[in-house]
C-alpha cells in the first residue's frame, strides 16, 4: 500500500504515527513538507519566544522518520496532482505514484486585502521562520500593533509584549475581543487584564490603510483615526491551503477548505484531507485535537475499520500566563433556549457566564474570564451533559469558609479527559489498574497529559480516585529509592542517628539516590542535625546551590546575598558592598527582601568576595538554602509616627535566631509596627504585627505564584510568648512537610486547618511542645556561618574551582552583555 | 573509532564523592564523577545541551531503575551516564560519553573515543 502525505505539520505527523503504530503490510510510506523543519508543535509556538529551541518544538526529531521507514522529503511542496494517473509532482520535480493521498496542508495566516500590507515590518504569525523574522525585526521595534483580537492575536501580542516591546496594541474589527468564544461582558474584563499587562485593545476599528514609505510607520483606520507603529502583526484569521485540491479538481468549500465526508474523503475515494485544510459539514476545525481526530479516521479506514468523524467540541481556553480566558458549550445561547447566570466582579477582574437549560438540569456551555480553574471541571459537566447542582450559581460562586465550587461529581467512564491525544476517562483508570500508578507512568502508557498539558489536574485525580477504589493509601513517597514519605523519613534518619546521604540511603533506601532524594534526604540532615551542609559526604547530595553555596545563574555564574538581618544596614557595610560589587564587576540590586543582591560572580571568586564580605562584618543570607531567608521589617517606633513596638529590633532579633535553619522549603518571615502593616507580614510563612498589647502572630502566608494571606495563630502575645510559638511552630513544619512544600500548602493540607494547628501549636494537644522547642534550640546553638567556614577551610575552598586541572582558570565560555551601564547574563 | 588518547585528569584523592569535577582539555570542556556508591567512574561533555550550558559537572548523581544518571543543576533534565541519552525528555539531544581509567591513584580520561551513538542529526539552528 502507496500512501502519500501531503504536509508535514501537526496532524499530518500525527497520521503517520497512528498509521505506523498499526503496522499494516507492505506499508510504503511518503511524507512532503513544504518547510524545512520537521513537524512542530505549533500550538505551543509562542514559546519559541520564551526560550523553547527548534528541537523543543520538533514532535519527533529527524532520526525518527527514517527509523520508521517514513521516506521524508523536506522543503519540497507538491505543486501537482494527477487523479487520473494517481501520480504527484513536487518542487524538485519527484513524480511518485500513490494508491492513496492524504491531504494535510493545513492552514495559512488570512491576510486582508488592506493597501501596504507588502510593507517592510508587516509580519504573519503562523510557522517558526515568520516568528524568526518577527524576532529580527522586534529589536529595532519601540511599538507593535496586532490586527486580530482572536484567540491567535491575543497570543501575538503577548509574544511581542515578551520580545520587550513595551507599547502593544491589539485591533479588532467587531465590537468585543474574541468574538467567537466570549460575549460583551467577558470581552470588557478581557481587554482590563490586557491593559494591566501593557497591551492597549481598540475594538471596532476597521485598519483602512498601512501607512510608511518602505517600512512601516503607522496604521489609518476607517474613521479616520491614526496609530503610529513600527511594526504589524496580521493575525486576522485563517485560510485553509486547498489551492493544489482546487487545481486537480477536487471539492471546495466556497470559503475555501477542502471537502469531505464522515471518513475525511474528498470527492476522489482515494484522497483523503485532515486536519485544518479540511471542511466538514460546512466547518473548517482550527484546533489540533479535532486534527488529531480525523488523521484517526483515516488510519482506522486505511486497515479496514469503520470509525467516523462526527465533529468536536469546541470550547477553548487561551494559553496566556497570568491571564484565565475560556468558553465551553455554546457561550452565546440565550433568551428563549437558556437560562444565563452572570457574574461580574469588576473589582477582581472576574467574569463567569453560565447558560442552563430552562429546566435548569443540565449544563449548556459558558464563559470565563478572570479565573478558569473550574474550567475542566464545567467543561466535562457541560460535554457529558451530567447533573448540576439545584442551584447552578454554585459552580461558578465560591460559597463559605471552606468554598470550592465543592459539588463534587463524577465523570462517565466514556468522558474524554484529554482530547488532544483522545483518552477517555476509562482508558486511564483501566493503565492505573494495570500497574501505571504514577502521572508520570499514565502519561507514557495512554498519552493522556502529552499535548496541551491542560487536562494533568484531571488525569491527577481521576488516578488517586482509582487507587483509592483498590483500597490502596495514597501516600506520598519520596520516590523510586525510598519507600516512604518525608515525615517517616525524618522520624527515622532521626531515630537510628544517621547523618549522610549514604548512609540513609543504605539504611532506609535503595538504588543509588537521585535529583529528588538527594536534597530531600540533605534537607532532612540538616534539619536534625544542622551539621554544615558542604562535608565531603553530604556535598554533593545537596542541589547546586546548597552545594557551592550560592544561587546559580543563567550562563552558570552566581549570585551573592548576604544577610541584612531586618533589612537594617549601616553606611560602612553599604559602602563595603559596593566595594565588593566593583571589585568583582557585579551587578547590583535591591532585592525584593530588603537586601542586596550580587549577581554574575565566577564560582573561582566566590571565596574571594566572601572573604571581603566577612571582614566587613556580613554572613551569610542563605538565599541558595531551602533555608530562613529573610524578616523584613518596617521601620516600627523608632521613627514612624504610628509604630506601636520597635519592630526593627525584634525583626532583628528573630532574623538572628533563625537565621541558618534548614526546612522543607524556604521560611520568609516579616514584622510591622502596626497594623498598616508597611512589612507585608501577612504574606509570610510567618509574620508578626504589633498590637496596644504586644504583637500579632501570624502563619501560613505566601506570595509565589498563588498568593495566600497569613492566619491569626495567637493574639496580642508578648515577645518571649511570640518566639516559642514560633519554636513551635516552625519545628513542627520541619517535621511533617514534604518535600518542597512551602507552609501554606502544608496548612492547605492538613486535616483540622488552622484549628488544629492551633491547638498543637497554643495548647499542646499533641503534648510535643517541649521536644519541639529543645530540637528548636539545638539548632538555634549550632549554627554557624556556612561562608565563614567554607573560606577559613582550605579543603573547602579548594572546591570553588570551575577546571580541577587548571584551578586558576574561570570558565571561558561565560558571557556577559551591558545594559543601563551593568552587565547582565547573556541570553540562551 | 579511532586509537586511544588517555588524558590525564587529576587524581583520586582529589575527587568529591558522589559528584563531578570538571576537565579542561584544550578548549572542550569535559565531566568527570566518581559515582563512590557504586564504585564506578563515568565522564561526559560538561556542556547540557537543554540550554547550552557547561553545568553537567555540577549536576547530581544518581539512579533510575538500575541505570547511572547525571542530573543537570538548571532544569533537572537527566542523562543516562552509559550512553548518554536523555532520560525524561525524549526531544533533548543526547551528551557524549568518554571512558574513564584509574592507574596508580590519577584518573585518565579517553578523549578519543567519544562514545555518541544518539546524538541526533538535527542541531539546533535558533538565531
Ligand atoms: C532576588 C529576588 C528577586 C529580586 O530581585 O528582588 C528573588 C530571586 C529568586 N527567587 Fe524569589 N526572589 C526574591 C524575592 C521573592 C519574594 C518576595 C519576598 O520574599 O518578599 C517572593 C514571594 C514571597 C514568598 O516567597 O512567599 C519570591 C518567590 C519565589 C518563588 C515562589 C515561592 C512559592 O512559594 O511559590 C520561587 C520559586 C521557589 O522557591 O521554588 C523563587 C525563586 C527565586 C530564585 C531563587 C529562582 C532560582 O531558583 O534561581 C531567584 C534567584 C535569583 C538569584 O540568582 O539570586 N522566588 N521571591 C528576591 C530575593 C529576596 C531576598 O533578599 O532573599
Ligand atoms: C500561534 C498559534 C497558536 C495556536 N494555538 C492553538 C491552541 O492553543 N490550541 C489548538 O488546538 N490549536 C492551536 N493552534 C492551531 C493549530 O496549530 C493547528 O490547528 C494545527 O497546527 C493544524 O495542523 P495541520 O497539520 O492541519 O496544519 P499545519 O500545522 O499548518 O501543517 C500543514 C503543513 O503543510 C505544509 N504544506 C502546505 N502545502 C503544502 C504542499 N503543497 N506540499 C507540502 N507541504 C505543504 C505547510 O507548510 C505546513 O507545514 C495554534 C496555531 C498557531 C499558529
Ligand atoms: S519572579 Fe523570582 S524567580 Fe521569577 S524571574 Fe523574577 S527573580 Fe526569577
Ligand atoms: S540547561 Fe541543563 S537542563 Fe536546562
Amino acid at each position: 500500500m502507496k500512501v502519500i502525505v501531503i504536509g508535514n505539520g501537526m496532524v499530518g505527523q500525527k497520521f503517520c504515527e497512528k498509521l505506523i503504530a498499526k503496522k499494516p503490510e507492505q506499508l510504503e510510506l511518503t511524507v512532503f513538507g513544504e518547510e524545512t523543519l520537521p513537524a512542530y508543535d505549533r500550538v505551543h509556538l509562542s514559546e519559541y519566544f520564551a526560550g523553547k529551541t527548534v528541537q523543543d518544538l520538533c514532535m519527533k526529531p529527524m532520526g525518527w522518520y527514517p527509523e520508521n521507514g517514513i521516506n521524508l522529503h523536506l522543503g519540497d511542496p507538491i505543486v501537482e496532482i494527477d487523479r487520473s494517473n494517481k501520480t504527484v509532482t513536487s518542487f524538485d520535480g519527484k513524480q511518485l505514484a500513490y494508491d492513496y493521498l492524504v491531504l494535510a496542508t493545513g492552514s495559512a495566516a488570512f491576510v486582508p486585502s488592506i493597501s501596504g500590507v507588502d510593507k517592510q515590518g508587516v509580519f504573519v504569525y503562523r510557522t517558526i521562520e515568520d516568528l524568526n523574522l518577527i524576532w529580527r525585526h522586534a529589536k529595532v521595534a519601540r511599538s507593535a500593533v496586532v490586527i486580530g483580537g482572536g484567540l491567535l492575536g491575543l497570543e501575538a501580542a503577548k509574544a511581542c509584549l515578551d520580545l520587550g516591546i513595551k507599547d502593544t496594541h491589539v485591533i479588532e474589527f467587531a465590537p468585543r475581543l474574541m468574538p467567537r468564544q466570549i460575549d460583551e461582558g467577558g470581552s470588557y474584563i478581557l481587554s482590563q487584564k490586557l491593559k494591566a499587562l501593557g497591551i492597549t485593545t481598540h475594538t471596532t476599528k476597521n485598519t483602512a490603510v498601512i501607512l510608511g514609505n518602505e517600512t512601516i510607520t503607522g496604521l489609518m483606520f476607517a474613521d479616520g483615526s491614526i496609530l503610529s507603529t513600527d511594526m504589524l502583526v496580521i493575525s486576522a484569521g485563517i485560510k485553509p491551503r486547498d489551492e493544489l485540491a482546487k487545481k486537480c479538481g477536487l471539492h471546495t468549500g466556497h470559503r475555501g477548505g477542502i471537502i469531505v465526508n464522515e471518513h475525511m474523503q474528498t470527492n476522489d475515494p482515494s484522497v483523503y484531507a485532515i486536519g485544518e485544510c479540511a471542511v466538514y459539514e460546512g466547518m473548517v476545525y482550527g484546533l489540533v485535537a479535532p486534527g488529531y481526530d480525523m488523521a484517526e479516521v483515516v488510519v482506522n479506514k486505511l486497515i479496514g475499520g469503520t470509525k467516523t468523524f462526527t465533529g468536536f467540541d469546541m470550547s477553548t481556553k487561551l494559553k496566556l500566563i497570568g491571564i484565565d480566558v475560556a468558553s465551553f458549550g455554546d457561550p452565546f445561547i440565550a433568551d428563549e433556549d437558556a437560562r444565563s447566570i452572570i457574574y461580574h466582579d469588576n473589582h477582581n477582574s472576574v467574569y463567569k457566564r453560565i447558560n442552563v437549560s430552562n429546566d435548569g438540569k443540565t449544563l449548556l456551555g459558558g464563559i470565563l474570564v478572570g479565573d478558569a480553574e473550574a474550567y475542566n471541571q464545567l467543561q466535562q459537566i457541560c460535554v457529558n451533559k451530567l447533573a448540576i447542582p439545584p442551584s447552578p450559581v454554585d459552580l461558578i460562586v465560591k460559597r463559605g469558609k471552606d468554598g470550592g465550587t465543592g459539588t463534587s461529581f463524577e465523570l462517565p467512564d466514556s468522558a474524554l479527559i484529554c482530547s488532544c491525544e483522545g483518552v477517555s476517562k476509562l482508558t486511564i483508570s483501566e493503565a492505573v489498574n494495570a500497574g501505571n500508578e504514577s502521572f508520570d507512568a499514565v502519561k507514557k502508557c495512554t498519552g493522556a497529559g502529552s499535548g496541551c498539558g491542560g487536562c494533568t489536574p484531571m488525569v491527577k485525580d481521576i488516578i488517586a480516585a482509582t487507587l483509592k477504589k483498590q483500597g490502596k493509601i495514597i501516600r506520598n513517597v519520596v520516590c523510586e529509592h525510598f519507600n516512604y514519605s518525608r515525615q517517616e523519613l525524618y522520624d527515622l534518619v532521626k531515630l537510628k542517628n544517621l547523618h549522610s546521604f549514604d548512609e540513609v540511603l543504605d539504611t532506609l533506601g535503595s538504588g543509588d539516590g537521585c535529583e529528588v532524594c538527594r536534597p530531600a534526604v540533605s534537607s532532612i540532615l540538616a534539619s536534625l542535625w544542622n551539621d554544615l551542609i558542604i562535608k565531603k559526604e553530604n556535598a554533593t547530595s545537596q542541589d547546586t546551590n546548597d552545594r557551592f553555596l550560592a544561587n546559580i545563574q543563567k550562563g552558570g555564574t552566581y549570585s551573592v546575598v548576604p544577610r541584612v538581618p531586618g533589612g537594617e544596614i549601616t553606611p560602612d557595610k553599604l559602602i563595603a558592598i559596593g566595594q565588593v560589587a566593583k571589585k568583582y564587576n557585579l551587578y547590583t540590586k535591591i532585592t525584593g527582601g530588603q537586601r542586596i543582591d550580587l549577581f554574575g560572580a565566577h564560582l573561582n571568586d566566590l571565596p574571594l568576595i566572601w572573604e571581603e564580605l566577612i571582614a566587613a562584618g556580613f554572613e551569610s543570607g542563605h538565599a541558595y538554602g531551602k533555608a530562613l531567608r529573610t524578616v523584613k521589617s518596617c521601620v516600627g517606633s523608632t521613627w514612624c509616627r504610628f509604630g506601636l513596638h520597635d519592630s526593627v529590633s525584634f525583626a532583628i532579633e528573630i532574623e538572628n535566631r533563625y537565621k541558618g535553619l534548614r526546612a522543607p522549603h524556604k521560611i520568609k518571615s516579616a514584622v510591622s509596627g502596626c497594623i498598616r502593616e508597611c512589612a507585608e507580614a501577612q504574606s509570610k510563612d510567618f509574620g508578626i504585627i504589633a498590637t496596644e498589647k504586644g504583637w500579632n502572630l501570624f502563619v501560613c502566608g505566601n506570595g509565589g505564584s498563588k498568593p495566600q494571606h497569613a492566619l491569626l495563630l495567637a493574639a496580642d502575645v508578648d515577645s518571649a510568648t511570640c518566639i516559642k510559638y514560633i519554636d513551635r511552630f516552625l519545628m513542627f513544619y520541619i517535621k511533617t512537610a514534604d518535600p518542597l512544600t512551602r507552609t501554606a500548602t502544608w496548612l492547605n493540607k492538613m486535616e483540622g486547618g488552622i484549628d488544629y494547628l492551633r491547638n498543637v501549636v497554643l495548647h499542646d494537644s499533641l503534648g510535643i511542645a517541649a521536644e519541639l522547642e529543645a530540637e528548636m534550640q539545638l539548632l538555634v546553638d549550632h549554627y554557624e556561618c556556612e561562608w565563614k567556614k567554607a573560606v577559613e577551610t582550605p579543603e573547602l575552598r579548594k572546591r570553588f574551582t570551575h577546571f580541577i586541572n587548571a584551578p586558576e582558570t574561570k570558565d571561558p565560555t561565560i558571557a556577559f552583555e551591558t545594559l543601563r551601564e551593568q552587565k547582565k547574563a547573556a541570553g540562551w | 573509532m579511532t586509537e586511544n588518547n588517555w588524558i590525564y585528569a587529576c587524581n583520586v584523592a582529589d575527587m568529591p564523592h558522589n559528584g563531578g569535577v570538571c576537565v579542561q582539555y584544550g578548549t572542550e570542556q569535559i565531566a568527570l564523577y566518581y559515582f563512590t556508591h557504586r564504585d564506578e567512574w563515568y565522564a561526559t561533555q560538561n556542556l547540557c545541551p537543554h540550554r547550552q550550558q557547561m553545568a553537567l559537572s555540577r549536576g547530581m548523581l544518581g539512579s533510575s531503575l538500575g541505570e547511572p544518571k547525571v542530573a543537570c543543576p538548571f532544569h533537572k533534565k537527566t542523562f543516562s551516564l552509559t550512553d548518554g541519552h536523555c532520560m525524561n525528555d525524549e526531544a533533548c539531544a543526547a551528551i557524549k560519553i568518554y571512558p574513564v581509567k584509574i592507574q596508580d591513584g590519577a584518573v585518565f580520561i579517553d578523549v578519543a573515543s567519544i562514545y555518541s551513538s544518539l546524538i541526533t542529526s538535527y542541531e539546533q539552528e535558533k538565531m
